[in-house]
C-alpha cells in the first residue's frame, strides 16, 4: 500500500516536473489576482490590511480551482484511471497519492508565496508567519475537497465551471478559518484557535474527501 | 437480502400509489396552508416592537426548516440508493432538490423582506442568513451536477455522493459561518429569534410548516411520477406506454 | 476459475446484451465477437469489475469479484482501448509504473526484457510522446511479459494497430500464457488465430 503510494506521488510528480508550466501558470493567477484587488479598491495601507486575508485566500482558493482538472481528466484521457481502478493497489492509496501530488505541485507552491503577497498588503512579519502556517494547513483541505469535485464531473461537459459550483461552497470553513487566523493575529488576538480548526478540518477532509473521491471516480468509470 | 427487501418498491409499483397518494397531501397542504396564514394574519397579536412586519415569519420560519429538513431527507434516500442500488431512491433525492431549493429561496426572500422595514437594509451578513445562502449554493451544485450527467444512473450515484459531502459538511460549515459572525460581530439581531413569542404565533408558525411538509411531499410525489416516466420510458415496459398514452 | 452468470447490460435506454454466462478454466481462451457497438468492450469491462452489470454477477475462484476488490485485481490484466501511457514519461518509466499498479517490481533488466519480447527495448529511452499508435500498443502489451503476470488476461482488441511482426509477438506471448495454464478473454476483430487448450467462442448482438 506504502508502495502504490510512493509509486503513483513519484510518477505525478515526474509528469508535474515535466510540465512545469501547469504548475507555474496556477501560480502566476494567483500573483495576478491578488495584484488586481488594490487597483480596484485603492491602496490605503490601513484598508489593505484589512483585506488582505480575504483577498489572498479567495486568491489561493480560485487558483487551486483552476489546478483541478488536470487531476484526473489526463489519466482518463490516456487510460491510466481505467488502470488504477482494476491495479492490484487498493484505490484510496493511489487517490491519496495523486491528492499529495497536487498539493505538493500546487498547494505548497501557492502557501510559499502568499507572504510574498502579504508583503504587498503591508502586513507584519509576525501576521506573514500566521499567513504561511494558515495556508500549508488549508490548501491540502482544498486539494482534498478538489479532488472530490473533480471526481463527480469527470468526463462531464462544462466540468470546469461544475467543479467550482461544487467545491466553492464546500471550501467555506477553509476560508473562515484560514483568514479568521490572519485577521486575529492582526488585531493581537491569538491565532492558535483558527489554526487548531483549520487542522481539525484537515483531519475531517482526509477521510471524507478521499472516499467521496473513490466513490466518484467509480462511478465515472462505470 | 435488503436489496430483495427494498425491490418491492420498485417504480413501476410506486408510480400508482405516489398518484393516490398526491391528493390527500396536496388538500392537506392547502388547508394547512389557509388555517396556518388565518392564524398568522387574523389571530396572532401586533408585536409589539416589530409591529406588522413580523408577520412573515409565518413563511420565513417554515420555509427555513423546511430548507434544512430536505437536504437531510435528499441525502438519506441518496445514501439508501448508494448501498442498496434502488433506483427509485435516486428518483426521489432527484425529486426533493428542486422543492428543497425553492424553500431555501423562500426563506433567503422572506428574510430580506423582513430586513428591510427591521434593519433598514435587505441584507444582513447575518449567521443564519449567510449558512443559508450557502445552503442554496449546495443545492443549486447538486442539481448542477444531476443535470451535467446524462446517463441518469449515473447522476443519481454522484449526486448521491455529493448529497453526502454535503450533509457531512452542512454542520461544519454553519459552525464555522458563526464563528466568522462573532469574530467579525455582524448584525446583533437574530431573524428567527423572536421576542417573547406569543403562543398563537407558535401555533401559526408550526400549522405552516406542517403545510410546507405536506406541499413537499405532495411536489415531490409529483415529480418523482414524472421522473418514473421519463426514465422508463426507454425499457421495454409496457405499462409506461399506456400511461403515456391515457 | 472464471464465472460469469446471467449477465446483462445496459447502455442508456439501450439493452447491450442479457443472460450471459461464461466459463473459463485454467488454459482457457474466451473470444468476444460482435459488431461494433454490440457490447464487447462493456463485457470485457465488466469483467474486469469497471462496469457494474444491470444483472447478473461475475464469479473468481467462486468469490464476487466486487468483494474481493484489490485482490481481484492482483491476478487481472486488463488492457483497454487507451494504451495508459504518459506521454511526458519514457516507454521504460510507462513500463515500470505499469508493473507498480500491478503490484509487480521489476528490475531494469527484467522492463528491458519484457521490452525485447514486444520488439520495443531499443525505444525505451524515448518518451511515449513520439511513439506511434502501434508502438503505444506494444508497450502496453509489454506488462504482460513481465515476471509474475497475472493468471487472468483481459484483452480488448490487442492486434489492433499492430504489424505483421507486432502481431506474431502477440500471439506467441498469448500462446506462452495459455499453456502455463493461464486464462485469456480478448475482444478482435481480426481473426488471428491463438492457440488454446479450450476455446470458447462469444458473440454478442446475434
Amino acid at each position: 500500500m506504502t508502495a502504490a503510494f510512493a509509486a503513483v506521488l513519484r510518477r505525478d510528480l515526474l509528469v508535474a516536473l515535466r510540465r512545469k508550466g501547469d504548475a507555474l501558470n496556477v501560480l502566476i493567477f494567483f500573483v495576478i489576482v491578488a495584484s488586481l484587488f488594490p487597483l480596484g479598491t485603492g491602496a490605503e495601507p490601513g484598508q489593505l490590511r484589512t483585506m488582505a486575508a480575504g483577498v489572498i485566500w479567495v486568491g489561493a482558493l480560485l487558483a487551486a480551482l483552476l489546478s483541478l482538472p488536470r487531476l484526473f481528466a489526463a489519466d482518463l484521457a490516456d487510460g491510466t484511471l481505467e488502470q488504477m481502478l482494476v491495479s492490484a493497489q487498493p484505490l484510496p492509496a493511489v487517490v491519496a497519492a495523486k491528492v499529495a501530488a497536487h498539493w505538493l505541485s500546487t498547494g505548497l507552491p501557492l502557501a510559499l508565496i502568499a507572504p510574498v503577497l502579504g508583503l504587498q498588503y503591508g502586513l507584519p512579519s509576525d501576521a506573514l508567519l500566521v499567513l504561511l502556517g494558515a495556508v500549508l494547513l488549508g490548501t491540502p483541505v482544498l486539494s482534498l475537497v478538489g479532488a472530490a469535485g473533480a471526481a463527480l464531473t469527470l468526463g462531464v461537459r462544462g466540468a470546469g465551471v461544475l467543479t467550482g459550483l461544487l467545491v466553492l461552497p464546500l471550501c467555506v470553513p477553509a476560508l473562515v478559518f484560514g483568514a479568521g487566523a490572519l485577521t486575529a493575529s492582526l488585531s493581537g488576538l491569538a491565532p492558535g484557535p483558527h489554526l487548531s480548526l483549520l487542522g481539525a478540518l484537515l483531519a475531517v477532509s482526509l477521510p471524507l474527501g478521499l472516499w467521496a473521491a473513490c466513490a466518484a471516480l467509480r462511478v465515472a468509470l462505470d | 437480502m435488503f436489496s430483495n427487501f427494498f425491490s418491492f418498491a420498485s417504480p413501476q409499483a410506486f408510480y400508482p400509489v405516489a398518484g393516490r397518494m398526491i391528493p390527500w397531501f396536496g388538500w392537506s397542504a392547502a388547508l394547512l396552508a389557509l388555517a396556518g396564514l388565518y392564524i398568522g394574519f387574523f389571530v396572532a397579536p401586533t408585536d409589539a416592537t416589530q409591529g406588522e412586519s413580523y408577520r412573515i415569519i409565518f413563511i420565513h420560519v417554515p420555509a427555513a426548516w423546511m430548507s434544512m429538513f430536505i437536504y437531510l431527507v435528499m441525502a438519506l434516500w441518496a445514501g439508501l440508493g448508494l448501498v442498496l442500488n434502488t433506483r427509485l431512491s435516486g428518483m426521489m433525492a432527484s425529486a426533493l432538490a428542486p422543492t428543497g431549493a425553492m424553500f431555501t429561496f423562500v426563506a433567503l426572500w422572506s428574510g430580506a423582506l423582513w430586513g428591510k422595514p427591521t434593519w433598514g437594509t435587505y441584507w444582513v451578513w447575518d449567521a443564519r442568513l449567510t449558512s443559508e445562502l450557502i445552503l442554496l449554493f449546495l443545492y443549486l451544485g447538486y442539481m448542477a451536477l444531476k443535470e451535467a450527467i446524462e446517463d441518469p444512473q449515473r447522476a443519481d450515484r454522484a449526486g448521491a455522493i455529493l448529497a453526502l459531502v454535503g450533509v457531512v459538511n452542512i454542520p461544519i460549515i454553519y459552525f464555522s459561518v458563526q464563528w466568522w459572525n462573532t469574530l467579525h460581530q455582524g448584525a446583533s439581531v437574530s431573524l428567527t429569534k423572536a421576542p417573547s413569542m406569543a403562543m398563537t404565533m407558535l401555533a401559526g408558525m408550526l400549522v405552516m410548516a406542517l403545510a410546507a411538509w405536506m406541499y413537499a411531499i405532495a411536489v415531490s410525489l409529483a415529480r418523482v411520477r414524472a421522473i418514473i416516466l421519463e426514465r422508463e420510458r426507454g425499457r421495454d415496459m409496457a405499462w409506461v406506454r399506456s400511461m403515456v398514452n391515457a | 476459475m472464471l464465472n460469469a452468470n446471467g449477465l446483462s447490460c445496459e447502455r442508456g435506454d439501450r439493452q447491450l446484451f442479457a443472460g450471459l454466462s461464461l466459463a473459463l478454466e485454467a488454459g482457457g481462451l474466451a473470444r468476444l465477437l460482435g459488431a461494433n457497438g454490440s457490447g464487447k468492450t462493456s463485457l470485457l469491462r465488466i469483467l474486469a469489475g469497471l462496469t457494474r452489470p444491470a444483472a447478473g454477477e461475475v464469479r473468481w475462484r467462486g468469490e464476487r469479484i466486487g468483494d474481493l476488490a484489490e485482490e481481484y485485481g492482483r491476478e487481472l490484466a486488463y488492457i483497454g482501448h487507451a494504451p495508459a501511457l504518459k506521454d511526458e514519461l519514457t516507454v521504460a518509466e510507462n513500463l515500470a509504473f505499469a508493473a507498480r499498479l500491478a503490484g509487480i517490481v521489476a528490475s531494469g533488466a527484467q522492463l528491458e526484457a519484457a521490452l525485447e519480447v514486444l520488439g520495443m527495448a531499443t525505444r525505451a529511452a524515448l518518451p511515449a510522446r513520439v511513439l506511434s499508435q502501434g508502438q503505444k500498443r506494444r508497450v502496453s502489451l509489454a506488462r504482460l511479459a513481465l515476471p509474475g503476470a497475472p493468471a487472468l488476461w483481459l484483452l480488448d482488441e490487442p492486434f489492433a494497430a499492430l504489424d505483421e511482426d507486432g502481431i506474431g509477438r502477440v500471439r506467441a506471448l498469448t500462446e506462452a500464457h495459455l499453456a502455463r495454464g493461464g486464462m485469456l478473454v480478448l475482444t478482435s476483430h481480426q481473426d488471428v488465430p491463438v492457440a488454446a487448450g479450450s476455446i470458447q467462442t462469444v458473440t454478442l448482438g446475434a
